[in-house]
């Protein structure tokens, strides 16, 4: 078995989340409160992080406002989930044609030591060309998946290498930036599309 | 490079092909819709996916992979927890009853392929043994497709 070695910044994460878990639970629901939402996502207006995508540019949680958003977590060295996230998702976009065309479509690496800007814009250049990687230094990752309530740790592998266990769920935002729902991973086509679309015409 | 991969191949066909194996099971496995996805360079690991169907009628374990693709290839399973996070580790032995079918495919068993030697190219294809408890082993020529594939279709 793998034994799992959280690394400095998967401590920072965690404490970083708990800390925002926190910070959200009292501003949002406060003291006394019976059910503190703790795994929902931020709204994308309350969220704050820096990255950069593909292209160079700079961009954040409001760069997604507008238009409705899709955002999941994942890294490219991994062989397994995240090309399957990302023909995933490729696949649901083919199905909704041109509806699509302003969605913001973005998958955040999670390991950004491996993942710079090039190899995320070589990576996202084989999928459906909505898909943007974004990727930033390790404290703005903390930061994105904080917001995002999202999780990830580095885990040692059997060759003197790492893998990264991260969060698969896809993340759906309304224009406005409220958080609208998720996809998990591996959810049938016959829920995802329609999910999709309803968000898409709530905008 | 080309000529030495070809002969690796040929040398692991050969040793398939040693009469002093003597198996009890494992030559009654049918290996079916094996794919991968094609790479980008070689420093990230692979991933190959297939169907084990045991027409006999004794159990027979997998213990092992060889191929010439990756210096490190093993069996491993991901697993995605109540809070939608996935991980993933080494499988372990795998059991195919006998008349049953196990799969390998993406968000659960996987054959991964680390320490990639060669590029997984789109169109190409590599030889995968599966090595067996029994001491009996086959050799598989799994497809390689492009990065976006779905499954064994593309
Ligand atoms: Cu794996």
């Amino acid at each position: 078995m793998n034994r799992s070695t959280l690394i400095t910044y998967g401590a920072a994460a965690s404490g970083v989340l708990a800390l925002a878990l926190f910070v959200g639970w009292w501003q949002v629901d406060g003291p006394g409160t019976p059910e503190p939402a703790a795994q929902r996502p931020l709204p994308l207006t309350q969220m704050k992080f820096q990255m950069t995508d593909q292209d160079g540019s700079t961009v954040g949680p409001t760069t997604l406002l507008g238009n409705p958003s899709i955002v999941f977590f994942g890294f490219t060295y991994c062989p397994d989930v995240c090309p399957t996230t990302l023909s995933d998702i490729s696949g649901w976009l083919d199905d909704l044609g041109d509806d699509v065309a302003d969605m913001n479509v973005v998958f955040i690496t999670v390991d950004p030591k491996r993942d710079t800007v090039a190899a995320m814009a070589e990576y996202v250049s084989y999928f459906h060309p909505a898909i943007q990687g974004w990727s930033g230094t390790l404290s703005e990752t903390t930061r994105a998946a904080a917001g995002f309530r999202a999780s990830y740790e580095k885990v040692a592998t059997e060759g003197g290498d790492y893998t990264m266990n991260h969060t698969a769920s896809v993340f759906l935002f309304a224009s406005e930036g409220q958080f609208l729902g998720t996809i998990d991973y591996h959810e049938p086509r016959e829920f995802a599309v329609p999910k999709i679309r309803r968000v898409l015409t709530r905008a | 490079m080309k000529s030495s991969i070809a002969a690796t191949v040929f040398a692991s066909c050969l040793f398939i092909g040693l009469p002093t194996i003597t198996v009890a099971g494992s030559e009654d496995v049918v290996v079916e819709d094996a794919w991968s996805r094609a790479s980008i360079g070689i420093n990230r690991p692979g991933a190959a996916y297939m169907t084990l169907r045991n027409t006999g009628t004794d159990p027979v374990t997998l213990v092992g992979l060889e191929t010439p693709l990756a210096m490190m290839p093993d069996i491993h399973e991901t697993t995605t927890d109540a809070n939608g996070v996935s991980s993933m580790a080494p499988a372990g032995d795998i059991m195919v009853p006998p008349g049953e079918t196990v799969s390998l495919e993406p968000g659960g068993l996987h054959a991964m392929l680390m320490r990639l030697q060669i590029k997984m190219v789109e169109g190409e294809t590599f030889p995968l043994t599966l090595n067996f408890a029994d001491g009996g082993a086959l050799t598989v020529d799994v497809p390689i497709l492009g990065i976006a594939a779905r499954g064994p279709e593309g």
